[in-house]
C-alpha cells in the first residue's frame, strides 16, 4: 500500500506523529500522478518545485509545533479556476491560457494556512461550463473507473485525481452541481457548501449567485476536515456570511436516531436510472435501519429548475465573462483591425463553444423587451424553489436524493446533445438555486463497475446534519468505498489528447 | 423667425466623490500619479476579484440627497451596466439603475423671474472609468487604471430648466451645496464635476416635448453656455427647414463651438442591465440615517437667516460670504475672535477677493487663519498700524501666512504715536507750507487735508493719520 492509498486525515497524523514527512508525502504524489497522468490527465498544471519547497516549509512548521492542523503537510489539487499567485490559472480557457494571478484565492491561502500543500491544477470543463470536462481547451480527462468514460464536470480534474490516488484532496467548485456530479461519476465524496461559508474572492466567476468552493476527498472525515480549513469569513467578499462556527468535524458521529430523512418523489420519477434508483433508495433502507425516519414527499418545481438555472447562470456569466477581451491579460488574437476587431477575434479564438452559447444565450435573456420575460422570472422561480425546500426542512432534516440520472456517460456522448446535457443537471441545481448545502458520496457499483453517488442536502448552514448522515451511511457501507486501482492496472491505453 | 421657441433642459452631472480609497477597493483616489500605481486587482477587473463597497461613498450620496430634499431610498442596490470598452476593466459599471440611493428632489435657484426649483429625479452612486492615452508617436493606445473605481454620484436632474442662465444657477447651486458637505471640490476643468445637457426646443404654447440630444463633453461653464445657445439654434433651424430633430448623444467642441453626433437612439446601446450579484443590497437604518443628518453642516440659506440675526452686515455682504463654506467659517471664527464682523467682513469681501481673483485661486485656497485675520482688525481698527500699512500686512499675510504682529514689527510698520515727535515734524510741515496755513485759517478747510498729506509723506507713511489731525488743528 502506497502513502496515496492512506486518506488526508491518516496521512496528516502520520506526518504530525514524525512517521513520515511533508516531503514524503508531497514525493508520493508526484510519482503517482507521473504514473498516471498519462491516460487520465486531470492536471493541467503541475508543480513539483513549488510543491516540494512548501513542503519543506510546512514541515519546518510542523516541527516547531506551529502548525498542529490535521491537514498539515498534505498534498492538495486545485482545480484551475481558483486564483494561486505566480501559477498557471487558465479556468481550461485558451482565453487565459498564459495567465498567472497576481494574487490567491482566499479558499487556497486558507488551505496553505492550514498547511495543506498545494500540488498542482486540475482540468474541468472550460470556466466550469459543463458536465462532462470535455469542455476543456486543454483536452479531456478520464473517468479513474473506466478510461471510456467521462469523470463529470464541472470539476472532472479533481474528482478524477482524488479516485485514482494522484493525491488525498482537492478543491473544486460548483454552480450547479460541479462538485457534487463528478463526485458521484469518479466515486469519491464532495460538498458543495451553503452560499457564503467558503470565500468566492479569486474563484474566477461563472454565475457569482450560483458558485461555491467545496473540498472534494475519499470520504466523508477527510471531506469535513477540508471544508473546516477552507471555510471563513472573509470581508473581500461581499457575499462571505459570519457563521457561528466553522467546526465542521465534529459532526462526523455514526448517529442518525431520529433523524428525519426526505425523499422527494419527484426526483426518483421518470428519466432516473433503475440501478442508480435501487441504490439511493437501498442506501436509505440502510439509514432507515439505523434510526433514521424516511419521510416520502413532493418536493414540487422540479421541472423550473433547470431552466431557471440556465437563465441565471448564463446572463451573469454573460456579464463575468466580459472582462476577457485581450486587453489586459489572457489570449489577443495575432491579427486584428482596431479595437472592434480586436475584441471580436480575441474572443472568437479565445473561447470554446460551450462557453460561446452561453455567453449568446445570457446576452439574450438580458436584452431589453426579455428581460422581464425571462430574467425576472428566472428570479422569480428561484425564490419559489427556495420557499419549497424551506417547507420541506419544516418536517426533515436532510434530503436523500440521486447525484446524478445515471452513471459516467462515455466520452463523446454528451456534447453532441447540449440540452440533454443540460438536463443531467436536473438534481444539483436546486441546491445552488436555493444556497443549500449538498454532500455527494458513493453507495455503489453499477453492473458496469462505475460508482453511484448519492447526494444529501440540507437546509442552509446545516452541514453538520449532511455530514453526519453522510458518515453514517459511509459506515454503515462498510467504511471506505473501493478504489478503482485494477481498471487502472488494467487498461494501459493511452489518452487521446485534444489540441487547441 | 416668425415663430417663437423655448429651450427645456435636464442635466446629469456627475461628482467625484472626495473619498480617500476607491468605491469598491482600497486604492487610493488621488488625483495624478504615475499610471497604474494607485490599482489593486478590483479595480482593474482581475479574474475572481470581487467589489466591497466603502461606507463613506454611501454616506456621501445620503448627505447630497438630504442637502437637496430627496427621498433616501432605505433598501437600495447596485446593478451592472454592461457595455464593451477598454477604460472599463470589468467591461461593465457597477452603478444602480433600479433602486439609486435618492429619488425626488429639488434645489432651489434665482432668475430674473424670481425663484424656481429645478426637480431632482435621482441621484446614484457608480464607479468612474480608468483613462485611455492614445500615443501618436508609437500608434498605440494606453490604459491608465488609477482613475478606475473612484466613486462617483450621478445626479440626474427633471427637464425643468429654459436656458443656459438656469443651467449655470443650477450648476452653481449643486457645486455649492456639494461643496459646503465636502463630498467633492466640484472642479469643472479637473473632471471632478462633469455636467451632460439634454436639450429640446418646443414652440412656445406646446406641450409636449420636442425631440432632444444629449451633449458630452462639456468642461466649463462658459462651454456649457455655449453649447446651449449653440445645440438650440441648431434644432431650431432643423425645425424651421422642417427637418426632424434626431435623438442622438452628440459630443460639443467648444474651440469650434459645434457639435458633432456621436450615436443616434437607433443605434444606442443596449446596456443589459441586471443586479449586481457581486454586492448585497444596501440597507440604511434609521440610526445611521439620523447619524449623517445630524452630521450635516449648516447650508449656506441657513447661515443667511443666521447671519441677518447675528450680525450687523449688509445682505449683499452676507451673500458673498456664505458663496463658499471655508469663507464663510473664516468669517464666523474671525468674528467671534475680534467681534468686529463688519469689519472682518470687509477686509474678505475686498483684499481677500481681489488677490484671490489675482491668484486665481479659490477660497478654499485661503491659507492665511482666522486668528490672524482678527488680529489684523484689531491692529488696523485700534490704530496702531495705518491703513496703507494694514494693507501690506495683509498681502504679506495673505501670500506667505506671515503673522501680523510679527511683519509689523520686522518692517516697522507700527504707526508713529509719540505725540511730541509728530509735533516736531507737524511744526515743519507748517513751516515749509506757509501759504496752505494760510489757506486754512482763511477758511479753506480742504487745505488741512494737503497738511494732513505732507505730514504722512514726512512721516513715511507711519504716522496715525487721526493723530496728525489732531495735532495740525491743534497748532493751527
Amino acid at each position: 500500500m502506497g502513502l496515496m492509498d492512506l486518506t488526508a486525515l491518516e496521512l496528516g497524523k502520520k506526518i504530525k506523529a514524525g512517521e513520515l514527512t511533508a516531503m514524503d508525502a508531497v514525493e508520493a504524489a508526484l510519482a503517482s500522478i507521473e504514473e498516471k497522468e498519462e491516460r487520465l490527465h486531470s492536471f493541467l498544471t503541475v508543480d513539483p518545485k513549488g510543491a516540494l519547497e512548501q513542503a519543506k516549509a510546512v514541515q519546518k512548521r510542523i516541527e516547531t509545533g506551529e502548525l498542529k492542523g490535521p491537514l498539515a503537510g498534505v498534498p492538495v489539487a486545485v482545480k484551475d479556476n481558483l486564483c494561486t499567485r505566480g501559477m498557471l490559472t487558465t479556468c481550461a480557457s485558451r482565453i487565459l491560457y498564459n495567465f498567472k494571478p497576481p494574487y490567491t484565492a482566499e479558499a487556497v491561502a486558507n488551505l496553505q494556512r492550514a498547511g495543506g500543500i498545494v500540488i498542482g491544477k486540475t482540468n474541468m470543463d472550460e470556466f466550469a461550463m459543463g458536465s462532462t470536462t470535455e469542455t476543456s481547451a486543454f483536452g479531456i480527462t478520464r473517468n479513474p473507473w473506466n478510461l471510456e468514460h467521462v469523470p463529470g464536470g464541472s470539476s472532472g480534474g479533481s474528482c478524477a485525481a482524488v479516485a485514482a490516488r494522484e493525491c488525498p484532496l482537492s478543491l473544486g467548485s460548483d454552480t450547479g452541481g460541479s462538485i457534487r456530479q463528478p463526485s458521484s461519476y469518479c466515486g469519491v465524496t464532495g460538498l458543495k457548501p451553503t452560499y457564503g461559508t467558503v470565500s468566492r474572492y479569486g474563484l474566477v466567476a461563472y454565475g457569482s449567485s450560483l458558485d461555491q468552493v467545496g473540498p472534494i476527498a475519499r470520504d466523508v472525515s477527510d471531506c469535513a476536515a477540508l471544508l473546516e480549513a477552507i471555510a471563513s469569513y472573509d470581508r473581500k467578499d461581499s457575499t462571505s456570511v459570519q457563521r457561528a462556527e466553522y467546526d465542521f468535524t465534529s459532526a462526523l458521529q455514526e448517529d442518525v436516531a431520529g433523524l428525519r430523512i426526505g425523499i422527494p418523489k419527484d426526483y426518483f420519477g421518470e428519466g432516473l436510472d433503475a440501478q442508480v434508483r435501487n441504490a439511493i433508495l437501498g442506501a436509505a433502507k440502510l439509514l432507515e435501519k439505523r434510526g433514521a425516519i424516511l419521510k416520502e414527499f413532493d418536493l414540487g418545481l422540479v421541472p423550473y429548475a433547470i431552466p431557471a438555472y440556465y437563465i441565471i447562470s448564463s446572463a451573469e456569466a454573460s456579464s463575468n465573462l466580459a472582462r476577457f477581451d485581450g486587453i489586459k491579460y489572457g489570449y489577443r488574437a495575432g491579427e486584428y483591425e482596431g479595437l472592434h476587431s480586436m475584441y471580436k477575434r480575441s474572443r472568437s479564438q479565445g473561447f470554446g463553444a460551450e462557453v460561446k452559447r452561453r455567453i449568446m444565450l445570457g446576452s439574450f435573456v438580458l436584452s431589453s423587451g426579455y428581460y422581464e420575460a425571462y430574467y425576472i422570472k428566472a428570479l422569480k422561480v428561484k425564490a419559489l424553489i427556495k420557499e419549497a425546500f424551506d417547507r420541506a426542512f419544516d418536517h426533515c432534516d436532510v434530503i436523500l436524493a440521486p447525484a446524478a440520472p445515471s452513471t459516467a456517460p462515455k466520452i463523446g456522448a454528451s456534447l453532441k446533445d447540449p440540452l440533454k446535457m443540460y438536463l443531467s443537471d436536473i438534481y444539483t441545481v436546486a441546491a445552488n438555486l436555493a444556497g443549500l448545502p449538498g454532500l455527494s458520496l458513493p453507495c455503489k457499483l453499477d453492473d458496469k463497475g462505475l460508482p453511484i453517488g448519492l447526494q444529501l442536502l440540507g437546509n442552509c448552514f446545516q452541514e453538520k446534519k449532511i455530514i453526519r448522515a453522510g458518515y453514517t451511511l459511509e459506515q454503515a457501507l462498510g467504511g471506505h468505498f473501493p478504489a478503482p486501482k485494477e481498471v487502472l492496472k488494467e487498461t494501459g491505453g493511452k489518452c487521446h489528447e485534444q489540441t487547441v | 423667425m416668425s415663430r417663437q421657441y423655448e429651450t427645456v433642459i435636464g442635466l446629469e452631472v456627475h461628482v467625484e466623490l472626495a473619498t480617500e480609497t476607491k468605491i469598491f477597493c482600497g486604492c487610493s483616489t488621488r488625483f495624478g500619479g504615475a499610471p497604474n500605481t494607485h490599482t489593486c486587482p478590483v479595480c482593474t477587473g482581475m479574474p475572481g476579484s470581487l467589489p466591497v463597497l466603502n461606507k463613506k461613498v454611501v454616506e456621501y450620496a445620503i448627505a447630497v440627497g438630504l442637502a437637496t430634499g430627496c427621498k433616501i431610498t432605505r433598501y437600495c442596490k447596485f446593478d451592472r451596466k454592461n457595455y464593451f470598452y477598454p477604460d472599463n476593466p470589468q467591461n461593465y459599471q457597477i452603478s444602480q439603475l433600479y433602486l439609486p440611493i435618492c429619488r425626488d428632489g429639488g434645489v432651489e435657484i434665482e432668475t430674473p423671474a424670481g425663484k424656481k426649483v429645478i426637480g431632482i429625479h435621482e441621484i446614484h452612486m457608480e464607479e468612474d472609468a480608468g483613462k485611455l492615452i492614445h500615443d501618436e508617436w508609437e500608434d498605440c493606445s494606453l490604459v491608465d487604471y488609477n482613475r478606475s473605481g473612484v466613486p462617483l454620484i450621478e445626479i440626474v436632474s427633471e427637464p425643468d430648466m429654459g436656458s443656459a442662465e438656469e443651467v449655470i444657477a443650477y450648476l452653481d447651486k449643486l457645486r455649492l451645496i456639494i461643496r459646503y458637505l465636502g463630498a467633492s471640490d466640484c472642479r469643472l476643468q479637473e473632471g471632478s464635476m462633469r455636467a451632460d445637457v439634454n436639450l429640446s426646443v418646443r414652440e412656445v404654447g406646446t406641450k409636449a416635448f420636442g425631440t432632444r440630444t444629449e451633449m458630452k463633453n462639456l468642461n466649463s461653464f462658459k462651454a456649457i453656455s455655449r453649447a446651449i445657445a449653440g445645440e438650440r439654434s441648431r434644432q431650431i433651424e432643423l425645425l424651421e427647414a422642417g427637418k426632424p430633430v434626431i435623438q442622438e448623444t452628440r459630443r460639443w467642441d467648444d474651440n469650434k463651438e459645434y457639435s458633432y453626433a456621436m450615436r443616434s437612439k437607433e443605434d444606442a446601446k443596449d446596456y443589459r442591465y441586471f443586479p449586481e450579484p457581486d454586492l448585497v443590497p444596501v440597507s440604511i437604518s434609521q440610526e445611521w440615517l439620523e447619524e449623517i443628518r445630524a452630521r450635516q453642516p449648516e447650508l449656506r440659506s441657513e447661515k443667511l437667516v443666521r447671519y441677518k440675526k447675528e450680525y450687523d452686515i449688509p445682505e449683499y455682504d452676507a451673500r458673498i460670504l456664505t458663496e463658499s463654506r471655508s469663507m464663510a467659517e473664516l468669517f464666523e471664527e474671525a468674528s467671534a475672535i475680534c467681534g468686529k464682523p463688519k469689519k472682518v467682513s470687509n477686509w474678505l469681501m475686498g483684499e481677500t477677493m481681489r488677490l484671490l481673483k489675482e491668484a486665481e485661486q479659490e477660497p478654499e485656497d485661503i491659507s492665511f487663519t482666522a486668528a490672524q485675520l482678527a488680529k489684523l482688525v484689531e491692529l488696523a481698527d485700534t490704530g496702531a498700524i495705518n491703513g496703507p500699512a494694514a494693507k501690506e500686512v495683509f498681502v504679506h499675510m495673505f501670500q506667505e501666512g506671515a503673522d501680523p504682529e510679527q511683519y509689523v514689527k520686522d518692517h516697522a510698520l507700527g504707526a508713529v504715536r509719540d505725540a511730541g515727535a509728530l509735533r516736531e515734524t507737524v511744526r515743519q510741515v507748517l513751516e515749509d507750507n506757509p501759504q496752505s496755513v494760510a489757506d486754512y485759517r482763511g477758511g479753506k478747510e480742504k487745505a488741512l487735508g494737503f497738511l494732513v498729506g505732507q505730514t504722512m509723506k514726512a512721516m513715511k507713511g507711519k504716522a496715525d493719520p487721526g493723530l496728525v489731525n489732531q495735532i495740525l488743528r491743534e497748532l493751527l
